[in-house]
């Protein structure tokens, strides 16, 4: 590990990430929670950044931590959570609860970061910037298909939370 | 010339991973899971701009990009599901959603 400005950010930005993530999946606030991922998901569009991947960082600041979490974070204002579920949420999660998950956690990241590392595949990479534009002439040239199969997904997102949406009779 | 081991972000993503695994396994709260697939979905699209920086490929934030989109598409089905879900069990509990219909609070 050398320690030129590029990897000093990036370490930065995923001990940040890291910290808000654990953060966010252990308060009892859903608010806080979903807050702490923001400021994680933040974190993450430095490391894209930092990576190479402009036009990802541009995203993940606008579409996820803008558009989708702040949606989630209305649909969690309209659940109307007060004061009593915040306390039936504390008491689900003791402290024991932690412990298997921890563990099966741990056993899969360190799996993963045992493979990793015992990987000869070349240490280090130049860092290059792949450019916007390099992404959308691909994106519209030879992933095409890829493309309109994305709009059907989302088409069916938008038809399947309309059709769940609507208003009943029973006014549920 | 400014190198980056490819390693060591694709060690935060594993990490991220099973951050999000966790919180998947140990919470009750519906709102707390949908965050945490979330959180995972968000690991991948880090390995995947990981990748993409290895090869210096745009491969990988066309790979991003798709994440994005199949992360927007599920978390509207969710949270639509969770409103729904939130008018019959009234305490978002994950462990009262056993029955699609005719759940009692």
């Amino acid at each position: 590990m050398t320690l030129d400005p590029f990897n000093i950010v990036f370490y930065a930005a995923a001990a940040f990430s890291l910290v808000t993530t654990a953060l966010a999946i252990t308060r009892s606030n859903p608010v806080y929670g979903l807050l702490n991922f923001v400021l994680s998901l933040l974190g993450m569009a430095v490391i894209f950044f930092v990576l190479g991947a402009p036009f990802a960082a541009a995203l993940e600041v606008i579409v996820y931590a803008g558009a989708i979490m702040v949606l989630f974070l209305f649909v969690v204002m309209m659940l109307k959570l007060d004061r009593n579920a915040a306390a039936r949420e504390t008491s689900w999660i003791p402290r024991t609860i932690w412990i298997v998950p921890i563990l099966l956690g741990a056993a899969l990241g360190g799996e993963l970061i045992f493979v990793l590392l015992n990987h000869a595949g070349g240490a280090a990479s130049r860092h290059v910037v792949v450019s916007p534009q390099a992404v959308g002439i691909r994106l519209f040239t030879t992933d095409i298909g890829a493309v309109e199969l994305a709009s059907m997904l989302l088409l069916a997102g938008l038809i399947g939370a309309y059709h769940l949406g609507r208003p009943t009779k029973a006014g549920d | 010339m400014v190198t980056l081991s490819w390693q060591a972000p694709t060690a935060l993503a594993a990490i991220l991973f099973a951050i999000g695994m966790l919180g998947l396994l140990a919470r009750r709260s519906l709102v707390f899971v949908l965050m945490s697939i979330e959180i995972m979905l968000n690991a991948i699209a880090l390995l995947f701009i990981t990748a993409g920086m290895r090869w210096g490929d745009p491969q990988g934030q066309i790979m991003f990009i798709f994440v994005i989109n199949l992360a927007g598409a599920e978390i509207a089905l969710g949270l639509i599901l969770l409103l729904r879900l939130r008018a019959r069990i009234t305490t978002l509990d994950g462990d009262k959603a056993t029955l699609l219909r005719d759940v009692k609070a």
